[in-house]
C-alpha cells in the first residue's frame, strides 16, 4: 500500500497508479540502427537494492506519466516528478 | 451426567441468565452466554475434541485463543458449514452446531489411530522425500491413501449464502490488541485528541486482564479504561477484529467477525468485514503466547496451557480438572496454582527448577498446593483423558493420579505482526524469547510483545508509547492495575524445555502436525539443520496455527542438537495473514458479476430487448448472438453470418478502442507508432494500419482516419484500448516531448454501428435522410463527419471487416440509441438482421483477418501476413528489435488457414497441428487459434499458426485436441479463405 505524491492530485494511494518500467534506462533515439543498443534497451535492467527510479502513469488521475523514486529494500517512496520535466532537465543538462 | 458440572457457582464473565444450547457430535449441551465452544465443553467435562492430523492421537483443548493447535471443529452445516475453526475462538451461540474432524467412526473409536502404532512408516520428511525424492513415483500409487487419512475438516461446495465487505478508515493511531498495555496506548492517545482506533481479536476486550478474577482491582480498572474509551467520540473500537496483515504505507489488514457469534447474520449485516485501516502511526500491544512443554505423551486430552487454566477459571467460571498436576520452569504458573487450589481443586506443582523465590510460591503454598522443586514429568498416562503422570525429582520416580496437567514453559512474545514489516526478530536471553526488532518509524510496540511482561510496567510502556504515537506528551502515567500473575520470564540460564527424552511415550512438539521430539533428531541427523529447513521437513509451524506453541521449542531443541545457542539458530520468516482468513472476507462484494466492473455500450438495453445473449470481451459486455435468431449459438450465428454475406447486417461496434489524435505533429507521430506511413493519407480518408511494440512483436492493429490537416481519429482493438492509449501518452511525455500532439481517449464519447453486406448502403441511404452516399462521395476507405437532414450527427467509415460492402457508422454516444433504432427501421424492408460478436469472428476468419487470437504478444508482423507493411523507408517503434535473428527463422510459426479433409468435422480452437499419422508427443509443429463454420464453403474452417506458415500450403496435416481425444487430418490452405480479391467491397 504505497502512496505516491502526483505533482497535479497530491497524494494517492498506488492503486491508482500504473507501473511503467525502469525510468534510469535511456531511449535510444529513433534514428539509432544498433541492435545492441535497443537490447540494452529493452532487455537489460540493473535490478538494485536500494532506491531506483521508476516510470509510474496516473492512469486512475489525471494520467501523467511520472518519475517516482521508490526504494525497492523498503518501499519508500521519494521524489516524484513529471517524466516530461525530468526529460527537460536532462536536455538542458 | 448434571450439566455444566464443571462450572463454578460463583465468578466469571459469562451470564447465567443466558443459557445456551449446542450441538457437539450430536450429543447436546449446555452453555452459557459469553461462553467460548471451548468453555462450554470444558464446563460440560468435555476435553477430547479432535483427532490429530497425521497420526490421529486423540486430542484435547490446549489453550484458551488463537494459539490453539488441537480443538479445530468444524461449525455449522450445509452451505454455512466452515472447517477448522478453533473452538477457543468460536463464541457460543443457541443452537450452535460443532463437529469434530479428522476421525472416523466416530471420535473416541477412530479406526485410522492404526497409524499411531505405525508412525515408523510416517516418519518426518515422509511426504517430503515422497514428492520430492528419487522415489517420488510413489507418490502416485499413496496419493488416494494419504489424502484420505491425513487432512482437517471438509468445506462444503456449496456458495455460501453469506455477505461480506470491505471497508477503508483512517485514522491518527491504530492499537492493535486491547490488553494492559494496550488500553493505556490508547487511551494515552484518546486524551490527545487523535483519532484513535483500537481492534481486539476476542469478543471482550482486556487481553491477559481477563484471566485475573472477575471480583479483582484489575477487573475494575479494566472496566474503567473501556468505559472510557467508548465514551470518546473519536476512539472506534473493534472486537471480534484480528489485524492479520502489516502492510507498507501505515496500512492495516483486519477482518471483523461481525456475526459469526450469532445463528446466522442478521438482514442486511455482513458475516464479516475487512478493514483496509490507513494509520499515521501504530502501536502493536500484541502480547504473548504461553508455551508448553515436553515430556512424554504430552498431547493427551486434559493437558493445557496453565494461562489457558486460568482463563477458563477465572473468566468462564469452569473448573477444566479436579486432580491438577502443575508444570513449570517459571513463576507465571503459580497464580493459576494458587486460584485452581483455591477453587477446590488437589493441586501440585512440578517445578524444573532447584531454588524457588518463597514470595512467588507462598500465595499458592497458602491455598493448599503441593510444590516439589526439582521435579518434571517423564511421561503421562490416559488415552482419551489424562489419568495421571510418572515424575521424577530427587527423591526419585512416581506415579501421580490426575485429570487435568498444567504445563507452563514461559512465554513467546507475538511478535508476527512486527515481523512483518520490520527485521527477523531478535533473541533476548534474559527473557528467553525472541523480541520485535528493526520497526519503522512510525511502528512501535509496549507490553509483553516488547517483552515488558509486568503488568505495571506494560501499562507504563504503553502510556509512553501511546502518547508519542499521538505526537504530546501523555505526561503522568494512568494508576496500574495490581495483579495476581507474576511475570513468566525465564531466567538467563533456564533454557529448559521440559524432559524431550523420556523413558516412556512419543514427545510432540508440533501437535497440530504431529512433529515429535524424534521427527525433529531425524531432521538434524538428514541434514536438515537451517530452521527453514527444519520447517520444510518436518511441517513444524506450518499448520493453521502457525507453529504459536511449537516454535521456540523446536529451536531450542535443534539449537542444543547444533551445539549452538538459539539467536544463532535464528527464526523462521513471518508472513500474513496471523491467522487464518476466509477468502470471502477478502472478496468482500466482488463476487460474481460484482468481480470486476462491467462496461455496457449506449446501445446495450436494445440489446437486451432483442433477446441477445451476451458474452465478456475484455471489460466490455457485448452481444454474443441473438436467441431470435436460433437456439443456441452456432445455429444463431450462421443465420447472422449468412444475412451479411447474403443481404445485411448490423453490429454493435462502440466497443472499439477510439483515440483523438490532433497537433501540428499528429502525422508525424503516426508515422512514428505506426509501421505504415501516414503524411500522404489525404483528409477525408482512412488506412488500416499496425504497430509493434519495441522488442519487435505486433501490439496492435486498427483504422486510423484523416479528419482534418492536423486532425486524426485512430481506433485500435477492443482489447488493447488501454494499453494503447497509456503507450502513446508514454511516448508523448517520455520519449518524443518535442512533438507538438495531444492524444484524448474519446472511446466512451462514441457509439458504433457497423452495417455490412451486399445491402448496407441501401439501406443507410433510407436510414440516413440527407446523407451522400454516393460511392464518388464515400469510396473504399472513405471517411466522412455529416448529419442528417433532422440534425442527428455521424462519422461514416467506408470499411469493411467482413469482406462484404460495408460501413462504419459513429455518432456522439447520447444518440446510439437513436441510430440503432433508425438502422433498423429503415433496414426492415430488406430484413436487415443485428450480428453478435460469434458471426463477426466467424465472418472475419473466413477473411483471414487476425485479431487478439493472433496478435497474442508473441506474433510478428511476418507471422500474421503483414510484412509488407513495413517499406523500409522510415523509422518506427519496433522497427530495429524486429529484424532479430531468429524472429526470421525458418521454423516461426505463422499464419495458415486449416480445411478438414472431412468439411463436417469440427476443429477445436487450442488444438495442436501434427505432421500427419506422426506421434502426439510435445507441442507440435503448430496450433489452431481460431474456428469457425464456413456459411459460403460449406465446411468447418480454422486459422493456425504452424511451423514454415504458407510455404506448407497443400499440406496435409493432423489437428490434435489430446483433451477431447480427438484427431483430424486437415489441409493447409490459404488463411483468406473467400473474396482474395476484395472485389466485394465495391458490391
Ligand atoms: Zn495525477
Amino acid at each position: 500500500m504505497l502512496r505516491i505524491n502526483c505533482p497535479f492530485c497530491g497524494l494517492r494511494d498506488h492503486h491508482e497508479f500504473t507501473y511503467g518500467g525502469d525510468a534510469t534506462v535511456e531511449r535510444p533515439a529513433l534514428s539509432e540502427r544498433s541492435m545492441e543498443a535497443w537490447y540494452q534497451y529493452v532487455f537489460v535492467r540493473t535490478n538494485p537494492a536500494g532506491w531506483m527510479q521508476e516510470y509510474w502513469q496516473h492512469t486512475g488521475g489525471c494520467r501523467a506519466w511520472l518519475v517516482v523514486e521508490r526504494n525497492t529494500r523498503t518501499h519508500e517512496i521519494g521524489a516524484t516528478h513529471l517524466a516530461r520535466d525530468r526529460i527537460t532537465e536532462v536536455d538542458r543538462g | 451426567m448434571a450439566e455444566q458440572f464443571m462450572r463454578l457457582p460463583h465468578g466469571g464473565r459469562v451470564d447465567r441468565d443466558n443459557p445456551r444450547r449446542f450441538r457437539f457430535d450430536g450429543d447436546e449441551f449446555q452453555g452459557l452466554a459469553g461462553d467460548t465452544l471451548a468453555s462450554a465443553l470444558l464446563a460440560n467435562g468435555v476435553h477430547l475434541t479432535g483427532r490429530s492430523f497425521k497420526l490421529h492421537r486423540p486430542r484435547g483443548i490446549v489453550s484458551a485463543g488463537v494459539e490453539e493447535p488441537n480443538a479445530l471443529l468444524t461449525l455449522r452445516s450445509h452451505s454455512r458449514t466452515e472447517p477448522n475453526i478453533p473452538a477457543t475462538m468460536a463464541e457460543l451461540c443457541d443452537g450452535l452446531q460443532a463437529k469434530s474432524q479428522n476421525r472416523w467412526p466416530r471420535l473416541a473409536f477412530d479406526a485410522l489411530a492404526i497409524n499411531d502404532l505405525a508412525s515408523r512408516f510416517l516418519p518426518a520428511g515422509f511426504y517430503y522425500k515422497t514428492f520430492m525424492g528419487p522415489t517420488r513415483g510413489a507418490w502416485m500409487y499413496y496419493e488416494p491413501w494419504i489424502r484420505r487419512a491425513a487432512g482437517l475438516g471438509k468445506p462444503t461446495h456449496t456458495a455460501d449464502p453469506d455477505r461480506y465487505e470491505r471497508e477503508h478508515a483512517f485514522c491518527d493511531v491504530l492499537v492493535v490488541g486491547c490488553g494492559a498495555a494496550g488500553l493505556a496506548a490508547a487511551l494515552a492517545a484518546a486524551r490527545a485528541g487523535r483519532r484513535v482506533f483500537v481492534l481486539e481479536q476476542h469478543a471482550v476486550a482486556g487481553g491477559q486482564l481477563l484471566s485475573e478474577p472477575a471480583d479483582s482491582n484489575a477487573e475494575q480498572w479494566r472496566r474503567a479504561c473501556l468505559d472510557e474509551l467508548t465514551a470518546q467520540p473519536n476512539v472506534t473500537l473493534l472486537l471480534r477484529t484480528t489485524a492479520f496483515g502489516l502492510y507498507d504505507g501505515g496500512v492495516v489488514g483486519a477482518v471483523e467477525r461481525v456475526s459469526d457469534h450469532l445463528p446466522v447474520p442478521p438482514a442486511d449485516t455482513p458475516r464479516q468485514r475487512t478493514w483496509n485501516l490507513h494509520a499515521e502511526r501504530i502501536v502493536l500491544a500484541t502480547g504473548a503466547t504461553e508455551r508448553p512443554l515436553l515430556f512424554g505423551n504430552n498431547d493427551r486430552p486434559g493437558i493445557m496451557l496453565a494461562e489457558a487454566a486460568r482463563r477458563y477459571l477465572n473468566h468462564f467460571a469452569v473448573l477444566p480438572g479436579r486432580r491438577i498436576v502443575v508444570q513449570t520452569n517459571n513463576d507465571s504458573a503459580y497464580a493459576a496454582a494458587a486460584e485452581l487450589a483455591a477453587a477446590g481443586a488437589n493441586v501440585h506443582v512440578a517445578d524444573t527448577r532447584a531454588n524457588l523465590d518463597d514470595t512467588v510460591i507462598q500465595p499458592a503454598a497458602a491455598a493448599g498446593a503441593t510444590i516439589a522443586p526439582a521435579s518434571r514429568i517423564d511421561s503421562a498416562q490416559g488415552y482419551l483423558r489424562v489419568e495421571g503422570v510418572t515424575l521424577h525429582g530427587p527423591d526419585g520416580r512416581h506415579k501421580r493420579r490426575c485429570d487435568l496437567v498444567c504445563v507452563a514453559g514461559g512465554w513467546s512474545p507475538n511478535v508476527h505482526l512486527a515481523a512483518q514489516r520490520g527485521e527477523r526478530p531478535t533473541y533476548r536471553c534474559d527473557l528467553g524469547a525472541f523480541v520485535p526488532a528493526g520497526l519503522p518509524d512510525d511502528i512501535a510496540t509496549a507490553g509483553a510483545v516488547a517483552g515488558t511482561l509486568a503488568t505495571a510496567d506494560a501499562v507504563a510502556e504503553g502510556w509512553r508509547v501511546g502518547g508519542e504515537a499521538a505526537g504530546t506528551d501523555a505526561g503522568e502515567a494512568i494508576a496500574a492495575p495490581t495483579t495476581a500473575a507474576a511475570p513468566g520470564y525465564l531466567a538467563a540460564n533456564n533454557t529448559d524445555v521440559g524432559e524431550p527424552r523420556p523413558q516412556q511415550g512419543k514427545v510432540f512438539v508440533d501437535w497440530q502436525n504431529d512433529v515429535s521430539v524424534k521427527d525433529v533428531e531425524l531432521a538434524w541427523r538428514e541434514g536438515y539443520r537451517s530452521v527453514e529447513h527444519l520447517k520444510r521437513y518436518t511441517t513444524l509451524g506450518m499448520g493453521t496455527d502457525q507453529g504459536r506453541t511449537s516454535n521456540i521449542n523446536a529451536l531450542k531443541l535443534m539449537a542444543s542438537l547444533r551445539g549452538q545457542d538459539i539467536p544463532t539458530t535464528g527464526t523462521t520468516t513471518f508472513r500474513p495473514p496471523f491467522t487464518p482468513v476466509a477468502l470471502g472476507a477478502l472478496a468482500g462484494r466482488r463476487a460474481g458479476p460484482h468481480f470486476r466492473a462491467q462496461r455496457c455500450t449506449p446501445m446495450y438495453d436494445l440489446h437486451c430487448e432483442r433477446d441477445a445473449a451476451f458474452v465478456t470481451a475484455g471489460a466490455w459486455l457485448r452481444p454474443w448472438y441473438y436467441r431470435t435468431h436460433g437456439h443456441d449459438v452456432d445455429t444463431a450465428s450462421i443465420h447472422e453470418m449468412r444475412a451479411v454475406r447474403e443481404n445485411v447486417g448490423m453490429v454493435d461496434a462502440s466497443t472499439l478502442g477510439k483515440i483523438d489524435v490532433q497537433g501540428p505533429d499528429a502525422a508525424a507521430f503516426l508515422d512514428r507508432v505506426y509501421v505504415n506511413g501516414w503524411r500522404k493519407l489525404p483528409v477525408g480518408r482512412c488506412r488500416y494500419g499496425a504497430m509493434l511494440r519495441d522488442d519487435g512483436f505486433v501490439l496492435d492493429d486498427g483504422t486510423t482516419s484523416r479528419l482534418g490537416e492536423n486532425h486524426y481519429f485512430m481506433t485500435t482493438t477492443t482489447g488493447e484500448a488501454a494499453v494503447v492509449m497509456s503507450w502513446l501518452e508514454y511516448l508523448l511525455e517520455t520519449a518524443w516531448p518535442e512533438l507538438r500532439v495531444h492524444v484524448t481517449s474519446v472511446t466512451d464519447q462514441w457509439a458504433a454501428i457497423a452495417v455490412a453486406g451486399p445491402n448496407s448502403k441501401r439501406v443507410l441511404e433510407a436510414a440516413l435522410s440527407g446523407v451522400d452516399l454516393d460511392d464518388g462521395e464515400l469510396p473504399p476507405m472513405g471517411v466522412r463527419d455529416d448529419v442528417c437532414g433532422d440534425g442527428l450527427p455521424v462519422r461514416l467509415l467506408r470499411v469493411s471487416f467482413s469482406g462484404e460492402r460495408a460501413y462504419e457508422v459513429y455518432t456522439p454516444a447520447g444518440y446510439g440509441d437513436a441510430l440503432w433504432r433508425r438502422i433498423e427501421a429503415a433496414g426492415a424492408d430488406f430484413g436487415i438482421t443485428a450480428y453478435g460478436l460469434e458471426a463477426l469472428g466467424g465472418l472475419r476468419i473466413e477473411k483471414g483477418h487476425p485479431i487478439a487470437s493472433e496478435i497474442d504478444g508473441r506474433t510478428t508482423l511476418e507471422d500474421i501476413g503483414l510484412g509488407a507493411m513495413d517499406r523500409g523507408h522510415k523509422r518506427f517503434v519496433g522497427d530495429v528489435l524486429r529484424h532479430r535473428p531468429a524472429l526470421a527463422a525458418a521454423d516461426r510459426r505463422r499464419l495458415v488457414g486449416l480445411k478438414p479433409i472431412d468439411p463436417r468435422q469440427p476443429l477445436r480452437a487450442g488444438g495442436l497441428v501434427f505432421p500427419n499419422s506422426a506421434r502426439v508427443e510435445g507441442h507440435g509443429i503448430g496450433h489452431i487459434t481460431s474456428v469457425t463454420w464456413s456459411v459460403e464453403l460449406q465446411t468447418h474452417v480454422a486459422l493456425a499458426l504452424v511451423e514454415g506458415g504458407r510455404e506448407r500450403e497443400g499440406d496435409i496435416v493432423d489437428a490434435v485436441s489430446p483433451v477431447h481425444d480427438e484427431r483430424l487430418q486437415v489441409e493447409i490452405v490459404s488463411p483468406v479463405f473467400i473474396d482474395p480479391e476484395g472485389s466485394r467491397l465495391h458490391a
